[in-house]
């Protein structure tokens, strides 16, 4: 792929001169910032169609052949609403927190790699670069229901804030389960790790397959989704931090859980499921009949199955009350962890660990 | 041993898979969306809907001007006014039902003992201003004149059942 490029290279290299590594940078990022912004959208309609359908609904239909224009029509009408800034609210703040909360969530896809060394910034410290992002991402759910100046947004905020904060550590010690059985902190290091002749049975699945269950479920507890999506709330608190957002300031909030929800989904599946392998691979007969399908091909397929389970939870689960989910974030998710990280620690110490 | 049974179903997700089963079935289930303005859901004749004013075979209005529909309204909808016309008889000044205030409960057809003020099946009707939902007495006799034939015959399976 890199050979292709050369040309092009060479062209931008004749063209710009010395300019042209922050102008091959802005290209490289935006052909990742527009696709994941595309993704947000059809991810907004997949979600409405899979819970329709769940619903034995068919879901929206109307606009374009199956729908598939809505996430259009819904992005031109919050572009053409009013912004209302509130009278008591503290006007700087409240513009600045939906910027606050998508900056994160758009700065984490530096270090995911979409192959075999397609990565924008090939981090050395990726794993505690990604940490930081998510973590960062509280900031816009905090200053929003601060500045608001309405005690559902406060509400919705606090709530939000505990309820990151709690999860994080549990997400933490499930990160550190990973950094110790690849012995990395670079993703593309990590999915080389989960490289063998066994396809599948060489995925981080298999030894640390609770550890994937916390991570998945903490990375919905993360995200704000249901069952977990206290901040919001809707029946509670109106719909928690974004109450008082309006038009183009709400939708940066809209698209900041779903970059984060497809970032999730990305880090499970390079972490435990192999990124961008192929599961069959070494298998007779199936890894023969699957090896030519393109790296690409089986990081988007993880990465949708793995979005279909955020929808399929969201379809299937009533939200939590507040104190059940702290005593499962506390009580349950953090004990495990740090037992399973004792386990795979002297595991690999061990002749029975062959990862 | 319960405990611990029940311990171990909530520990390993067993009830959370059984659900997601569920939900997960019903994805590949047969969706049952009307669509609407094509498709249409089956309607009763005793459907109650925009109102009408009727008249007899002749020509003549029904109503009476007994005011029992404006007395029985629960939601005071409607407004009537009475007078003598040259020939004696006892007709409406003025018959206007606030339709942004009807419930659609039906009492006012119920109550009518000549069976002027109905109730039709017509539902998709709508007003652009203000005002627009306010029915005068003209208005209900012409919904009444358009629909005559079809108020006529519900009324006539309607009857079977009184």
């Amino acid at each position: 792929m890199m050979e292709m490029l050369q040309p092009l290279l060479e062209f931008g290299q004749q063209l710009f001169g010395s300019a042209w590594l922050p102008v091959w940078t802005l290209v490289k990022i935006m052909a990742i910032v527009l696709p994941v912004m595309g993704s947000v959208a059809y991810l907004t309609l997949a979600e409405r169609k899979v819970i329709g359908y769940m619903q034995i609904r068919i879901g929206p239909n109307r606009v374009g052949p199956f729908g598939l224009l809505q996430p259009i029509a819904d992005g031109v009408k919050l572009l053409l609403k009013e912004i209302i800034i509130p009278t008591g609210s503290s006007k700087f703040l409240f513009v600045l927190a939906p910027i606050m909360a998508l900056a994160p969530a758009l700065a984490a896809w530096a270090v995911i790699p979409f192959g075999d060394g397609v990565v924008l910034a090939d981090l050395n410290a990726g794993l505690l670069y990604l940490l930081a992002m998510t973590s960062l991402g509280v900031y816009g759910v905090i200053i929003a229901g601060w500045a608001s100046n309405s005690k559902y947004a406060f509400i919705g905020a606090v709530r939000s804030a505990a309820q990151i904060v709690s999860y994080e550590i549990a997400m933490g010690f499930a990160l550190v389960c990973v950094l110790m059985v690849s012995q990395s902190m670079n993703l593309g290091d990590i999915v080389h790790g989960q490289q063998g002749e066994q396809g599948i049975l060489n995925w981080y699945l298999l030894p640390l397959f609770p550890m994937f269950l916390v991570y998945l479920i903490a990375g919905v507890a993360e995200t704000n989704r249901a069952p977990f999506d206290m901040a919001e709330g809707e029946s509670e608190i109106v719909a928690g931090f974004h109450v008082e957002y309006s038009g183009m300031t709400f939708a940066l909030f809209f698209l900041a859980e779903y970059a984060n929800m497809i970032l999730i989904a990305f880090l499970t599946a390079i972490m435990f499921m192999g990124g961008w392998l192929n599961p069959f691979h070494g298998w007779p007969l199936l890894g023969v009949a699957t090896d030519w399908i393109p790296s690409f091909v089986w990081l988007l397929g993880k990465v949708s199955f793995i979005l279909l389970l955020f929808l399929w939870f969201r379809a299937t689960f009533p939200r939590y009350r507040y104190d059940q989910l702290m005593r499962l974030g506390w009580k349950v998710f953090i004990p495990i962890t740090i037992i399973w990280v004792v386990v795979i620690a002297v595991w690999m110490q061990t002749s029975l660990w062959v990862w | 041993m319960e405990i611990i049974k029940n311990f171990f179903k909530t520990f390993l997700l067993f009830e959370l898979v059984k659900g997601m089963a569920l939900t997960g079935r019903y994805f590949f289930a047969r969706k049952i969306t009307v669509q609407f303005p094509e498709e249409k859901t089956p309607q009763s004749f005793r459907f109650r809907g925009l109102h009408a004013q009727r008249r007899y075979a002749n020509g003549e209005e029904r109503c009476i001007g007994c005011k029992l529909c404006e007395a029985v309204c629960p939601a005071l909808a409607i407004k009537i006014e009475v007078a003598e016309r040259e020939d004696g008889t006892r007709r409406t000044t003025q018959y206007d039902i606030d339709l942004t205030k009807c419930i659609f409960c039906g009492f006012c057809e119920e109550s009518c003992p000549v069976d002027a003020i109905v109730e039709t099946r017509v539902f998709e009707y709508h007003g652009e201003k203000r005002g627009d939902l306010y029915y005068t007495k003209p208005m209900l006799l012409a919904v009444g004149d358009k629909y005559e034939q079809q108020i006529a015959k519900d009324r006539l399976t309607d009857s079977k059942y009184r």
